[in-house]
C-alpha cells in the first residue's frame, strides 16, 4: 500500500473525491431566479459547495433532479447569465477551526470580515475567497508531553497546545475523523497553520500531516464521546435570569420577544457578563450598528472573571439584514460548529443566536423560490425539525480528550406582531428548557430587562438550587418561590384595583402590592447602562433578595398589629432599599446586609412604639 | 456583449413583461421597452433563464401587446448618474428628471442596488442630534448614522413633523446643516407640494434633491425609487462629505408596491399577503444608512411609516421595527386633543440614544431624566385608566399627583409648536419642572448629585 501523506483539511475526506478537486467538474448557469441558481452538473452531490459564474459566487447544492442542481448562494447573483459556468468543489460547507478565531469577526460562512475590508473596502465584494486564519501568523506550539511517537492517538486528542489570547490555552486536537499511532509529534516552537505538527498513521498504514488547524462541514455536529447533565448554572450577573430564570452550563433557551422589548440587550448582557469560557455571538439578519457595538466595546470591557478584555474571549458571527439571505442560514451552522469546536477543548462556550426568526424566514424563503409546498405562514414543513436539531447541538458533553465541555445556545425569537402563537416561537418553545419570554408592556414602562415573569419558565431551578445553596444561601429557592407568590399575588390584586381602585384593598394587601413594586423595582429591573447594577454578583443577587423579603415579612407583621399602611410607605428605607442595586456593587455586599440590620432595628421601634401607644390607650 | 434586441414576449401581467429565447442576459440587467406606440419604457431583469426571461416594467404593462413590444437588454444594471448638480433637483424613481430640466450628465454611475456594507467598516452612530422636539430629543434621542422612522397613521400630522425635523436638526454647538434627499413613494400632490413649499420656505431647497413617485404613478417604479435616492444619499454622504438626512415616505407604499409584484410573480405569501422576503427586502434599504470609518458623511434616515388601521403589529411597521433603531410612534389620542406633534412616548423608542447623551454629549443628567419621566408617565397611565373606570375623585392624593402630571406632561412636555425649536437644555429643564411635582424620595431613577442641583421641589 502506499504511504501516501493526506491533508487533514479536507472535510469530505473522501479520497476519491478528493482527488477530483484539481480537476474540478464544470457545468453551466440554467437560470437565476435571486439567490437561487440552478445549474447543469452532472455527478455533483447533495450540499456540495459550488463556485458560481465568472465572479465565482460561493453557494451550496441543496437539490438535485437529473442533471440539474438547484444552489442557493451565499452572495447576490446580480449580473449573472445563463449559460455561465459552475464548478463544483468537491466537499461540503466546512470550517476553519484552529488558533485564531477569537477576537474575530467573520460573515455568514467564516470569511474574516476585517480582512475583507482590507481587500475590498466599506462595500462587501463578490466572490472573494479569504481563508478564514490567517496563513502567516505564526503560534507557539507547546506539544503534549504525555505524547510519545507510537502513542495511540484518535480523535479529539490533545496534541500540544497555543496561548491563542492572554486567556484561551487553545489545545490542537487530533480531528474527529482521524486515528491511529503517532509517527512524531514536533517539538516545542512557532509554527504557522500549514506547517505540520506531527504525523499520524492509521490502520490502513497510511500517513496523515497534523497541523493546527482543520476543516469541518457545519452541518454535521461534531462527535463526542457522551453526553452529560447540565450541573453548574450559568450566571450571567442578571437577577432575573440568575435568581428568577435560570440556565445551566450546557443548557438551551430562548429569549422571545416584539421589537423594542430588549432582546439586543438581554443578549448583550449574558454576552458580557457570563461566567463561560468562550461567548460566540451570532449576528444572524439583525442590524449591522448593534454589531459594531459590539466590535467597538467589547474590546474596552473587561472580563468580571478574568479581568481582561472580553474580546479575547469572544467571537463574532455577523449576518447582518442586508446581506444575502442565504448565508443567513449558513451563520447559525457556522456559529454552532466553531462552538462545538472549543467545547471539545474542554470549555463551557455560550452560543447567542440573534435572531433565530431571521435564520427560519431565510429558510423560509429559499424554500418558497423552490416552490415547496407551505405549511405555516409561509414556513416549509421541516421548519420544527430543522430547529430541533440546530438546538440539539446544544449540551454538556464528555469530550474526546479534554474533560467536560458544554455548549449553551440561546436563540432570540422575533415574533411577528410579539404574537408568541406563531411558527417559529411555538415551536422553539417545545425544544427549549429555558424561556425568557419579554414583555411589551414591560418594556414600555421601560422595566428592564422586560423579562416577564408569568409567561418565562426554566426547567432547571432544581439543579440551579444545588448549586446556589452550596455556594451562597441555602433559603434561595425559598427566597426565590416566596417572591415568585407575592409577584403573583401582585397581579391578582392588580387585577381588582383596576376593577374598583387601591381603596378597596386593606391594608395586608396594600402592603403586598408595595412588596410586590420592592421586588421589581429593586431586584427585577436591572439597568444595563449603570455602571453599578449592570453586573451583580450571585451573592449581591441573594442579598438584595433578601433585603426585601425581610422588608415585606417585617412590615406585614406590623400590619397585623394594626400599624396602618401608610406609615410603612413614608419609610425613607423603602427608597433605599430601591436604590441599594446601584448604590452599593457586588463587593459591598455587607453593606446591604448592614441595610438589612439597620431595617430589623427599625421594624423593632416601631413595634415597640406601637405596643406602647396601644398599652397607653388601653 | 452586445445590445441584444427581441420581440419575443409571451406574457404581460402584473408589472411583468416574460420574454422567450433571450439568451444569455444577466440577472438584474436594465432594459429598455418600446411599446407599439413608440413609447419606452424602463424595466429590470428579475428572473433570467435559457427559456424565459422575467422582466419588471417600471411603468407597468398597461397598454402593451405581445406583437410589437421590443426589448432591447442594455447589459448594465440598472444605474444612476451622480454628481453635486444633483442638490436643488426633482426626480422619478428612475432617477429621470421631473422638473423639466436636463438629465445629469456625469461619468460617474453607480448601480441603485448598492451592495451589503461590511459591518467591520461601520463606526458606531453616537453624535447627538437636536432636533428641537423634546420627546424627541430628551426621551428618543436621534444621532448621526441612525434610522429612525414615524410610525403614523392616516390623518396625523406625520408630514408636519418630518418637516419640523428637518427644519431644525442639527448637532448641538455646531451650525452644519444636513442635506436632505427626499424619497416620496405613492404620495398625493399635495403631499409632496406640501414639501417641497416647506423646503422653498425654510431656504433648504438648494441643498435638497428629490425623488417623487405620486400616487397616480406606475407603482412598480416604486420599488427602485428608494434605492435610486439612497444611492444618491450615499454619494452626497460618502464622495462629497455631506451629513446626509434621508426622509422617505410612505415606505407601507413600498410595501405594496412590492406585494403587488410578489403577488403576479406567484411567490409564496407570507402574512397579508405580503412576500416572505419583505423583511429582508426592507432590511436592504434601511441598512444603507450608517456611519463608516474613515468617511466624514453621514447617512441619518427618517422613513414614515403609515400603519394600516393604527395596528402596530401590521408586517410593514412590524418589520420595520425589527430592522430600524427604534421607532416615533404617533398617537391619534394624542392628535384628536389637539396636541402637537402627537408622540405617544410608550410605544417610542431611540436604541441609540445611550450613546449620544449624558456629560459629553447632552448633559449629565439626561438618561436619568429619561428613565424618570418614563417611569413617571407609565404609573401616571395606568392612574388616568383607573380614573376612567372609578371616578378621579376616588383617587389617593398620591394618585391624583399622577393624574396632575399626565396632563401636565402631555399639555406642556408632549405639545409644542410647530416652529418652536427647543434647546436639549431647554427641554431638560421643563423635565425637570414637571419631575419636581414629586416627592423626592418617590424619584428612585435620579441619582442623589441629580436630585441636589436640579431638584426644584419644597421637601
Amino acid at each position: 500500500m502506499s504511504t501516501s501523506i493526506r491533508d487533514t483539511q479536507d472535510p469530505g475526506r473522501d479520497a476519491p473525491r478528493a482527488a477530483t478537486r484539481d480537476t474540478a467538474r464544470q457545468g453551466r448557469i440554467r437560470d437565476i431566479n435571486g439567490p437561487i441558481v440552478t445549474i447543469v452538473l452532472p455527478g455533483i452531490r447533495n450540499g456540495e459547495q459550488v463556485r458560481i459564474g465568472e465572479l465565482g459566487l460561493f453557494g451550496e447544492v441543496i437539490s438535485l433532479r437529473g442533471d440539474e442542481a438547484i444552489v442557493q448562494t451565499y452572495e447576490s447573483t446580480e449580473g449573472v447569465r445563463p449559460g455561465e459556468p459552475a464548478v463544483g468543489l468537491g466537499w461540503p460547507l466546512s470550517v476553519e477551526l484552529g488558533p485564531g478565531l477569537l477576537g474575530g469577526i467573520f460573515d455568514g460562512v467564516q470569511r474574516p470580515l476585517e480582512k475583507i475590508a482590507l481587500q475590498s473596502g466599506d462595500y462587501i465584494r463578490r466572490g472573494l475567497d479569504v481563508p478564514a486564519l490567517d496563513r502567516t501568523k505564526v503560534w507557539e506550539f507547546e506539544p503534549n508531553r504525555e505524547l510519545e511517537p507510537g502513542a495511540r492517538i484518535g480523535p479529539g486528542t490533545v496534541l500540544g497546545t497555543v496561548q491563542e489570547t492572554q486567556t484561551i490555552v487553545h489545545r490542537i486536537l487530533v480531528p474527529p475523523t482521524l486515528s491511529g499511532e503517532l509517527d512524531e509529534l514536533a517539538p516545542a516552537g512557532d509554527y504557522d497553520l500549514e506547517a505540520t505538527i506531527g504525523r499520524l498513521r492509521d490502520a490502513q498504514g497510511h500517513t496523515h500531516r497534523l497541523k493546527l488547524f482543520h476543516r469541518w462541514p457545519v452541518r454535521k455536529p461534531r462527535p463526542y464521546l457522551r453526553r452529560d447533565d447540565g450541573v453548574a448554572p450559568l450566571i450571567t450577573g442578571q437577577r432575573v435570569i440568575d435568581t428568577f430564570f435560570p440556565q445551566l452550563k450546557g443548557g438551551k433557551g430562548a429569549v422571545p420577544g416584539p421589537f423594542g422589548a430588549g432582546k439586543t440587550v438581554v443578549q448583550q448582557q449574558v454576552a458580557r457578563w457570563s461566567n463561560a469560557d468562550i461567548v460566540i455571538y451570532v449576528g444572524c439578519g439583525e442590524r449591522g450598528n448593534e454589531l459594531v457595538d459590539v466590535l467597538e466595546t467589547f474590546p474596552q470591557l473587561d472580563d468580571p472573571y478574568s479581568g481582561r478584555k472580553l474580546m479575547e474571549r469572544t467571537l463574532l458571527v455577523a449576518n447582518t439584514s442586508n446581506m444575502p439571505v442565504v448565508a443567513r442560514e449558513a451563520s447559525v451552522y457556522v456559529g454552532i460548529t466553531m462552538a462545538e469546536y472549543y467545547r471539545d477543548m474542554g470549555y463551557d462556550v455560550v452560543m447567542l443566536a440573534d435572531s433565530t426568526s431571521r435564520w427560519a424566514e431565510a429558510l423560509r424563503e429559499v424554500s418558497g423560490r423552490l416552490g415547496q409546498m407551505p405549511v405555516e405562514e409561509g414556513y416549509p414543513a421541516y421548519l420544527a425539525s430543522r430547529l430541533a436539531a440546530v438546538y440539539e447541538r446544544a449540551g454538556r458533553v464528555e469530550t474526546r480528550g479534554a474533560g467536560s465541555g458544554s455548549v449553551t445556545l440561546i436563540g432570540a425569537v422575533s415574533p411577528p406582531g410579539g404574537d408568541f402563537s406563531e411558527p417559529v416561537t411555538s415551536h422553539t418553545k417545545d425544544i427549549i428548557e429555558t424561556f425568557w419570554a419579554l414583555s411589551k408592556e414591560l418594556a414600555d414602562a421601560r422595566h428592564y430587562p422586560s423579562i416577564d415573569w408569568v409567561t418565562s419558565f426554566s426547567g432547571h431551578v432544581h439543579t440551579a438550587a444545588e448549586w446556589w445553596h452550596q455556594e451562597i444561601d441555602r433559603h434561595w429557592e425559598r427566597r426565590r418561590t416566596e417572591a415568585l407568590a407575592l409577584l403573583a399575588r401582585d397581579a391578582e390584586l392588580a387585577r381588582i384595583v383596576n376593577l374598583v381602585g387601591p381603596e378597596a384593598l386593606s391594608s395586608a394587601q396594600r402592603w403586598e402590592l408595595e412588596g410586590a413594586a420592592l421586588i421589581k423595582e429593586g431586584v427585577l429591573q436591572q439597568s444595563a447602562l449603570d455602571e453599578v447594577d449592570t453586573f451583580c454578583s450571585p451573592r449581591k443577587q441573594f442579598a438584595l433578595l433578601d433585603l426585601t423579603l425581610f422588608i415585606f415579612r417585617r412590615g406585614a407583621a406590623l400590619i397585623e398589629l394594626g400599624v396602618p399602611v401608610q406609615e410603612l410607605q413614608q419609610l425613607p428605607l423603602l427608597a433605599r432599599v430601591r436604590r441599594s442595586k446601584s448604590m452599593f456593587n457586588s463587593d459591598q455586599v455587607d453593606q446591604i446586609e448592614a441595610l438589612k440590620d439597620e431595617a430589623g432595628r427599625t421594624f423593632d421601634r416601631m413595634r415597640l412604639e406601637y405596643a406602647q401607644a396601644n398599652a397607653s390607650t388601653a | 456583449m452586445s445590445i441584444k434586441e427581441y420581440r419575443t414576449a409571451a406574457e404581460a401581467r402584473g408589472g411583468l413583461l416574460v420574454m422567450k429565447h433571450t439568451p444569455g442576459v444577466a440577472f438584474g440587467d436594465r432594459v429598455l421597452i418600446k411599446d407599439h406606440s413608440g413609447g419606452r419604457r424602463n424595466g429590470q431583469v428579475i428572473r433570467a433563464s435559457d427559456d424565459e426571461t422575467l422582466i419588471l416594467v417600471f411603468e407597468g404593462v398597461e397598454d402593451l401587446d405581445l406583437e410589437s413590444t421590443w426589448v432591447r437588454f442594455l447589459d448594465e444594471p440598472v444605474e444612476i448618474a451622480l454628481s453635486p448638480e444633483l442638490l436643488g433637483r426633482v426626480f422619478n424613481g428612475l432617477g429621470e428628471p421631473k422638473d423639466d430640466r436636463p438629465p445629469i450628465l456625469s461619468n460617474i454611475r453607480r448601480p441603485v442596488g448598492g451592495s451589503a456594507i461590511n459591518p467591520a467598516a461601520r463606526t458606531y452612530p453616537r453624535e447627538f442630534i437636536q432636533t428641537g422636539i423634546s420627546t424627541i430629543d430628551g426621551l428618543n434621542s436621534l444621532v448621526r448614522g441612525q434610522k429612525l422612522p414615524i410610525f403614523s397613521g392616516s390623518g396625523l400630522p406625520h408630514n408636519r413633523l418630518a418637516a419640523q425635523i428637518v427644519r431644525q436638526a442639527k448637532l448641538k454647538d455646531e451650525d452644519t446643516s444636513f442635506s436632505v434627499v427626499f424619497a416620496a413613494m405613492g404620495v398625493s400632490y399635495a403631499d409632496a407640494k406640501f414639501f417641497r413649499d416647506e423646503f422653498a420656505s425654510s431656504g433648504v431647497l438648494r441643498n435638497v434633491v428629490m425623488f417623487i413617485n405620486l400616487a397616480d404613478d406606475p407603482p412598480v417604479e416604486r420599488l427602485t425609487l428608494p434605492r435610486t435616492a439612497l444611492t444618491a444619499a450615499e454619494y452626497l454622504a460618502y464622495d462629497l462629505d455631506r451629513h446626509v438626512l434621508v426622509v422617505m415616505t410612505d415606505m407601507t407604499y413600498y410595501a405594496e408596491a412590492l406585494r403587488e409584484v410578489a403577488t403576479a410573480k406567484g411567490d409564496v405569501p407570507a402574512r397579508k399577503g405580503y412576500p416572505g422576503y419583505l423583511y429582508s427586502d426592507l432590511a436592504e434599504i434601511y441598512e444603507r444608512c450608517g456611519r463608516i470609518h474613515q468617511r466624514h458623511g453621514s447617512i441619518t434616515m427618517m422613513p414614515v411609516v403609515s400603519m394600516p388601521s393604527d395596528d402596530i403589529t401590521h408586517p410593514i411597521p412590524d418589520l420595520t421595527g425589527y430592522i430600524t433603531e427604534g421607532q416615533i410612534v404617533l398617537s391619534r389620542e394624542l392628535h384628536n386633543q389637539g396636541i402637537y406633534p402627537p408622540v405617544h412616548i410608550s410605544p417610542s423608542l431611540s436604541r441609540l440614544m445611550k450613546d449620544g447623551i449624558g456629560k459629553d454629549d447632552t448633559r449629565e443628567d439626561h438618561p436619568r431624566v429619561a428613565a424618570q419621566l418614563y417611569a413617571l408617565y407609565a404609573r401616571a397611565l395606568e392612574t388616568r385608566n383607573l380614573a376612567s373606570i372609578i371616578g378621579a375623585d376616588e383617587l389617593s392624593e398620591r394618585d391624583k399627583r399622577f393624574l396632575r402630571f399626565a396632563d401636565a406632561f402631555d399639555q406642556r412636555f408632549v405639545g409644542q409648536g410647530e416652529a418652536e425649536d427647543r434647546s436639549i437644555e431647554a427641554t431638560l429643564n421643563l423635565a425637570w419642572e414637571l419631575i419636581s411635582t414629586f416627592p423626592r424620595d418617590t424619584l428612585t431613577r435620579m441619582s442623589e448629585t441629580d436630585l441636589a442641583k436640579y431638584y426644584q421641589g419644597a421637601d
